[in-house]
C-alpha cells in the first residue's frame, strides 16, 4: 500500500514538474539568463513554480508535522544539522554549475526518461556516477576534517 | 547555439508549483521523509539503511511516468527542448550529481521543503545554486 502510494506521490511530482514548464530545459534556461531582461526573452514562470511549491509545502508541513507520527512509518526524519559548513555552500556551487549548464536538476532529469530522450539518459548516468561519487567521498574518514560525514536524514 | 524562445506561463506555473507542493506534503505525512529527489536518488543504491527502497523506487518510477501521463490525459506531449550536446549532457549530470549529494539536497530538497521549513542551511543551498546557474547560464550563452 505504501509502495503504490509512493508512486502516486512521484506522479504529482513528476505532472507538477511537467505542467510547471520545469521539466523543460529551455525554459530552466531562459529563467536562469538575467541577462535576458535587457532585450525582453527572459522567462520569469520558475520564480512561481518556486513560489506555489513553497507556499503549498510551508502550510501543509506545518499541518503535518503537528501529527504524533507519519502514516506509515514511527516517526518524522527531519535533518537536524544546523551549522554552515563548507559543504553547503560548495556543493550547490558544484551543482548550480551543472544545472545551469543542461537546465536538468533531479527531478527533472528523471521525468525526462519518460519522454523518451536520449540526452537525458546520458544526464541521469552521469547524475548517479556523480552522486554516489559525493557519498563515496563523504564517508572518507580523511576527508571528516574538511566535511563533517553525511546527515542521514537530509535530502 | 540559438536559445529556445519559451513563453511566461504564471498560472501554469504556480499549479505545477502548488502540485510538487502537495507531493511534498504527501510524502511526508505517508513516510515521515523529506521529498527530496537527490536525496532519493542516491538511496537506490547500496548500502541500504533502512526497509524503504521499494517506496524510492516506486517514487522515482512516478517521475518517470509523468509525461506518459499527461501525454494520455492532454493528447500532445508537453514541451521540452534539450539544448546541449552528448558531452555537455555527461559534464553537467556529473556535477549536478556530485554536487547535490556533497550538499545534502537539490531543488526540491533544499529550494522546497528547505525552504518551507524556513530552514537557514537550505537558504544558504538556495542562494549558492541559484547565483552559480545564474552565472554559468551568462557564461555559457553570452561569453563562450
Amino acid at each position: 500500500m505504501a509502495v503504490v502510494l509512493q508512486f502516486a506521490i512521484g506522479l504529482v511530482f513528476g505532472v507538477g514538474l511537467v505542467i510547471s514548464g520545469m521539466s523543460d530545459p529551455a525554459k530552466v534556461l531562459n529563467f536562469l539568463d538575467l541577462a535576458a531582461i535587457g532585450v525582453g526573452a527572459w522567462d520569469p514562470s520558475l520564480a512561481f513554480v518556486m513560489a506555489g511549491a513553497v507556499a503549498v509545502t510551508f502550510v501543509g508541513f506545518a499541518a503535518v508535522l503537528k501529527r504524533p507520527r507519519p502514516l506509515f512509518a514511527e516517526t518524522f526524519h527531519l535533518p537536524t544539522r544546523r551549522e554552515l559548513d563548507l559543504r553547503i555552500v560548495s556543493g550547490p556551487v558544484i551543482f548550480g554549475v551543472g544545472w545551469g549548464l543542461a537546465g536538468f536538476c533531479p527531478g527533472p532529469a528523471f521525468t525526462a526518461l519518460g519522454f523518451g530522450s536520449g540526452a537525458a539518459a546520458l544526464f541521469v548516468a552521469a547524475m548517479l556516477a556523480g552522486m554516489l561519487l559525493a557519498r563515496w567521498l563523504a564517508n572518507r574518514p580523511s576527508l571528516s576534517a574538511i566535511a563533517p560525514p553525511m546527515d542521514q536524514f537530509e535530502t | 547555439m540559438v536559445n529556445a524562445a519559451t513563453t511566461f506561463t504564471p498560472v501554469a506555473s504556480l499549479a505545477g508549483g502548488a502540485l510538487i507542493g502537495v507531493a511534498a506534503v504527501m510524502l511526508m505525512a505517508l513516510t515521515g521523509r523529506i521529498a527530496g529527489v537527490s536525496g532519493i536518488a542516491v538511496r537506490l543504491f547500496p548500502p541500504y539503511a533502512d526497509g524503504e527502497l521499494g517506496g524510492r523506487m516506486a517514487f522515482v518510477a512516478g517521475l518517470v511516468a509523468a509525461p506518459v501521463v499527461v501525454l494520455v490525459a492532454t493528447g500532445k506531449m508537453p514541451a521540452q527542448t534539450i539544448q546541449g550536446n552528448a558531452v555537455i549532457m555527461i559534464v553537467a549530470g556529473f556535477l549536478v550529481g556530485f554536487g547535490s549529494v556533497w550538499g545534502n539536497g537539490c531543488t526540491s530538497g533544499h529550494g522546497v521543503c528547505g525552504l518551507a521549513r524556513l530552514s537557514l542551511r537550505s537558504l544558504v543551498a538556495t542562494i549558492s545554486f541559484m547565483a552559480a546557474a545564474m552565472a554559468t547560464t551568462f557564461v555559457a550563452r553570452h561569453l563562450g
